[in-house]
């Protein structure tokens, strides 16, 4: 009787105890998706001198959850030239790229959804298939602002995406697996932020272009292409490209931080720090970083998109490759090449 | 050399962590805004808001409806209608100011030779309608009323410089 098929015990419990794991993860990303945009518009506003918001709730910590709410009761407004199906399911398919990279995220040793062997590859895939969601919403509305914003879009995208791709052989040379727990683990003795410190400037640089945060945010250039490719967007589809793009932010920070700053391990491995949980660091680290995409944005103009494309293919890119050599060469010769 | 330092430079992202080292100087720095609703700027005793007629202190009004105002509105915003009264002074009997038209020079202020129609200190009285903002005599009376205290200091104040 034991071996044979049960189905509460080999179907709905299992499959009960995943979706409450998904749930266990995003509501966590949606909220910090909330606190994140609050905390953006709080440091943009002290980089400029202003108050920011501070009327609803404390500080006005709630600002972003009386945003969604007016958002989410407005109309929704397909345009009638539009192709209604695709227009609406580009917010969707957005939305979901940008909270499926989490299921291989390790928040702490053992806390990872699909510990999968090839995470960082899957990883790679759901943030470069990121661009499709933005590509159908341009083509659906139909209109000349949301096209040209995901043309750039994608354009964009492609050419930052190879630079990545160096950054994570560099990485994956140094570590041997394309497991991201075991990427972390590799960085017990020292963050690869440290050996490997002009990438982990590419690569943030890279993310901020890959998010299309600002300087890079020629996709929805307000000054030249009113919202981009969410122009002809309101209400509820809005919302989710709102969330999509701050939830892929801190996915990238995420990656960051797992790829460079050591993921879920304090920075020295003594008595204060390590008895702080692993989860703990990893939070504060994807802080630090969105602090820096904040501050960023805070500080840059944003390019032109010829330099941009100048920047993205004729400086990244040899540069990244120039290092993906240099590192290989540097392993070979001392024999530190894992396994 | 110089090409060398500048390469550098460049590659150094010198000037970029300049910049952020700014902005970061900046989120220390006193903030610029006041909390408006709550907290409100300085307003000059020149300050031309929401206009007013002023009464006696024995609580006759000023206008004798020389129509001066009415003349030199740049605006044409004014209309008066005089006729005297049954003590044979001259008074208005209409004054009726359209705020929507009203560019708020001032001249009217100037022009008046007894401070009748004054601009207060009040620019707090945006209207759900169009047609609230159509303001007559006895709005501009109740307002001269309600803000006789700060007209009066802001006219002392600012005697001097007449």
């Amino acid at each position: 009787m034991s071996n044979s098929f049960s189905l509460i015990n080999d179907l709905v419990i299992p499959g009960l105890i995943i979706v409450a794991q998904i749930f266990a993860i995003i509501l966590p990303v949606l909220l910090s998706v909330a606190f994140l945009v609050y905390a953006e518009r709080k440091v943009l506003a002290l980089i400029q001198l202003r108050r920011g918001p501070n009327l609803v709730g404390p500080f006005g910590l709630f600002q972003s959850f009386a945003d969604a709410l007016k958002l989410l009761v407005k109309e929704n407004i397909i345009p009638s030239r539009s192709n209604k199906i695709v227009f609406l399911i580009a917010p969707i398919v957005t939305m979901v790229l940008s909270l499926a990279g989490w299921a291989v995220i390790p928040f702490a040793p053992g806390w990872v959804l699909s510990d999968i062997n090839v995470g960082i590859m899957y990883l790679f895939a759901v943030s470069s298939l990121g661009v499709y969601g933005i590509i159908m919403a341009g083509w659906a509305s139909n209109s000349q602002y949301p096209f040209l914003g995901a043309l750039r879009s994608a354009a964009q995208m492609v050419s930052y995406e190879v630079s990545i791709g160096f950054v994570i052989i560099t990485v994956l040379l140094c570590v041997g697996s394309l497991n991201l727990s075991n990427i972390v683990e590799a960085q017990k003795t020292v963050w690869f932020a440290i050996p490997l410190l002009p990438m982990f400037i590419i690569f943030f640089i890279c993310a901020l272009a890959e998010t299309n945060r600002l300087p890079f945010d020629l996709p929805e250039d307000e000054a030249s292409l009113v919202a981009g490719f969410s122009t002809e967007y309101s209400s509820a589809s809005f919302v989710l490209f709102f969330l999509a793009e701050y939830a892929s932010m801190i996915l990238l920070s995420a990656m960051t931080v797992i790829l460079f700053l050591g993921g879920w391990l304090p920075p020295f491995d003594i008595a204060p720090f390590n008895y702080i949980p692993g989860i703990i660091w990893f939070f504060l680290k994807i802080t630090f970083i969105l602090f820096l995409f904040i501050w960023v944005r805070g500080t840059f103009p944003r390019y032109r998109y010829d330099q941009l494309m100048r920047l993205g293919w004729k400086v990244f890119l040899p540069m990244s490759l120039f290092w993906v050599v240099i590192t290989a060469g540097f392993l070979v010769m001392f024999d530190l090449l894992p396994n | 050399m110089s090409a060398i330092i500048k390469t550098i430079k460049s590659f150094g992202l010198f000037e970029l962590l300049r910049g952020m080292f700014l902005t970061f100087k900046y989120i220390f720095k006193a903030k610029v805004t006041i909390n408006y609703p709550h907290e409100k700027g300085p307003l000059s005793p020149r300050f031309r808001g929401e206009h007013a007629l002023r009464r006696y202190p024995n609580g006759e009004e000023r206008c004798i409806a020389c129509k001066l105002c009415e003349a030199v509105c740049p605006a044409q915003a004014i209309t008066i209608e005089a006729e005297p009264r049954s003590d044979g002074t001259r008074r208005a009997i209409r004054y009726d100011i359209d705020m929507i038209k009203c560019i708020y020079c001032g001249l009217c202020q100037e022009s008046c030779p007894v401070d009748a129609i004054v601009e207060g200190p009040n620019f707090e009285f945006s209207t759900e309608t169009r047609e609230e903002l159509m303001y007559n005599k006895e709005k501009l009376l109740s307002n001269g009323d309600r803000w006789e205290h700060e007209i009066a200091q802001n006219l002392k104040l600012d005697s001097p410089y007449k």
